[in-house]
């Protein structure tokens, strides 16, 4: 009853959210697929995308306000940074957070705080270096992110969720290439699926891994710039909430499944939103953790099942 | 015959425990050289010492004149290693072309005239290349993990017990394929408890007793040692 009046109202909110989730929970599940680890650190990673995308538009756009194509390139620049920034920290947290561990074949325990360690690192560095306070990214468009810009099924789109939906929707499309059509990820699927016999066949696995942590990265650093273009900007502690839910959106959709993680994103997006219609905004964190509470009682492997390295 | 392959005093450790306690090996090109041993003799560390899964403290490996035993795998298979693993470990959530697509990594991609060749020699394989690996029967997978292994181009092929499992009219099956993949040029060092039939196709053995080799010969002698046949055929006391 609810939902009847506005049904599309927190239904398009709540997928562009998805869209978010679901670039992130692809960190998650990747790294979990080659690793069996999960890399606590990625919410920030995906904060330093929010970094990367904030001090490149405020110094290119500075006071101008774009418009026409070259807000479409200013989105585009945006992205970038945000994916160079994310994947560049997350090749680093690979590299002194994790593989040192690796090499001395270390217990997952260790791996879980030492990813611990490096997350609050990070945090604290941001909040020291950047400061305390949410900063806005300069806006690659003129016009206002509420305005709609079209409408479906009587409710408008605005411009901000349209170029969310556009960027999220072009990078899944290339992920999924990625894992199934080229080497690298053949390579991916094949260390995911039985590591020590990948080697036998000539896959560099710290290579692939490196790579994992980079790919994770820079979806989750895109994803991080998109977050502060909206109105939550971007700030040293922005990972940890989207982080989160990231995290259950994999969970959600079956840690290690790739597929599973873009369903599980959109659809926990979409939950959340119409439980906001439901129940009351306040409510929308309390929901989300619900939900990953109750898939790990009812169905711990996901709605996709945990299927490491599958290929379709 | 030249040397194409040879340990020389290698010594393996896992931890504290010794599982190899120099064992020098020489296998030649063009030969079939089996491997024998109890259960637990080293055979299965041998192979993956060769294959650089694991690494020597003590003694050398050679490979074409080559020292290699301080290679990481990926590297080792790169140099004409293949390797086909004890309990075949193929990829299960892969297609069979998927795996044998794997097995010629090192070029980037399968070429055609390599799989015609494995498909040739396991026409089963060509059947069933779109089933998942997990889903093939342990014969069948067997199959896969030898054509896999023959995928990177081999110089010399490490096989791991291929008929573990297998049922007898497969089993022969499996070492007249072995023996074809010999006489097309692959040398061939093959680990078996089938100490018999592994002997009948090979031209040498070694026998491997708790990490270090007790017999060595040409594979007819060793056919009618003994020793060999009171331990792997039940005949009377050595
Ligand atoms: N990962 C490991 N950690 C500790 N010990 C090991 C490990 N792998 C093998 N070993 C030990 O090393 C010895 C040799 O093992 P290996 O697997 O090489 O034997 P094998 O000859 O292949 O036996 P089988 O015929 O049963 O396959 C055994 O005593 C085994 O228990
Ligand atoms: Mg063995």
């Amino acid at each position: 009853m609810c939902l009847t009046h506005n049904f599309w109202g927190f239904f398009v909110p709540g997928l562009a959210n998805g869209f978010l989730y679901a670039l992130i929970a692809l960190g998650y599940t990747l790294v979990y697929g080659v690793l069996q680890l999960i890399n606590f650190a990625h919410s920030e990673v995906f904060m330093s995308g929010g970094f990367a995308g904030l001090f490149t538009l405020n110094w290119l756009i500075g006071k101008h306000h774009p418009a026409g194509m070259s807000s479409v390139g200013y989105v585009v620049i945006g992205c970038v940074a945000g994916a160079v920034g994310g994947g560049v920290v997350a090749y680093l947290l690979e590299r002194v957070a994790y593989r040192p561990l690796r090499r001395r074949h270390a217990p997952k325990l260790a791996f879980l705080i030492s990813a611990i360690g490096a997350s609050y690192f990070l945090l604290n560095l941001a909040g020291k270096e950047f400061g305390r306070d949410s900063r806005p990214i300069a806006q690659p468009f003129t016009q206002t992110q509420t305005d709609p810009l079209f409408k479906i099924f009587g409710t408008g789109v605005s411009l901000y969720y349209a170029v969310i939906a556009v960027v999220a929707i072009i990078m899944l499309v290339m992920l999924d290439r990625l894992v199934n059509k080229t080497r690298l990820g053949q390579g991916i699927r094949a260390v995911a699926q039985d590591a020590d016999t990948a080697g036998l066949m000539g896959v560099d696995i710290n290579r692939v891994i490196a790579q994992t942590f980079i790919v994770g990265g820079l979806l989750g650093g895109a994803a991080g710039f998109l977050y502060g273009l909206g109105p939550a900007n971007v700030s040293y502690t922005m990972g940890f909430t989207p982080g989160l839910k990231a995290f259950t959106a994999a969970v959600l959709g079956g840690i290690g499944n790739i597929r599973g993680a873009m369903l599980g994103g959109l659809l926990l997006g979409i939950i959340e939103n119409l439980s906001v219609a439901c129940i009351s905004p306040s409510w929308v964190d309390v929901v989300s953790f619900f939900i990953l509470v109750l898939v790990l009682l009812v169905r711990p492997t996901g709605i996709l099942g945990e299927r490491l390295g599958r290929s379709a | 015959m030249s040397v194409l392959l040879q340990l020389s005093d290698v010594q393996v450790r896992y931890g504290a425990i010794a599982a190899l306690k120099g064992v020098t090996v020489e296998i030649g090109a063009g030969e079939i050289v089996a491997l024998l041993g109890a259960n637990g003799a080293g055979k299965t560390t041998t192979l993956r010492t060769i294959s650089g899964q694991l690494h020597p403290h003590e003694g050398r490996i050679f490979f074409e004149g080559r020292r290699i035993d301080g290679l990481p795998a990926h590297e080792v298979v790169g140099l004409g290693i293949g390797h086909s693993p004890e309990g075949r470990r193929i990829f299960p959530r892969m297609s069979v072309l998927e795996n044998l697509q794997m097995g010629a990594y090192r070029f980037g991609r399968a070429r055609k005239d390599d799989l015609d060749r494995v498909f040739a020699l396991f026409p089963r394989l060509l059947e069933r290349r779109t089933q998942d690996g997990g889903t093939l029967s342990g014969g069948e997978q067997q199959m896969l993990a030898i054509g896999r292994a023959l995928m990177s181009r081999p110089t010399v092929l490490l096989l791991d017990e291929p008929s573990m499992g297998l049922a007898p009219l497969l089993v022969q099956q499996i070492f007249d394929i072995i023996r074809e993949i010999n006489e097309q040029g692959t040398t061939v060092l093959l680990v078996e408890q089938n100490a018999v039939q592994a002997l009948s196709i090979a031209h040498r053995g070694y026998v491997l007793e708790t990490g270090s080799i007790v017999m060595s010969d040409a594979a007819s002698s060793l056919l009618v040692d003994p020793r060999v046949r009171a331990a792997y055929l039940g005949e009377g006391a050595a």
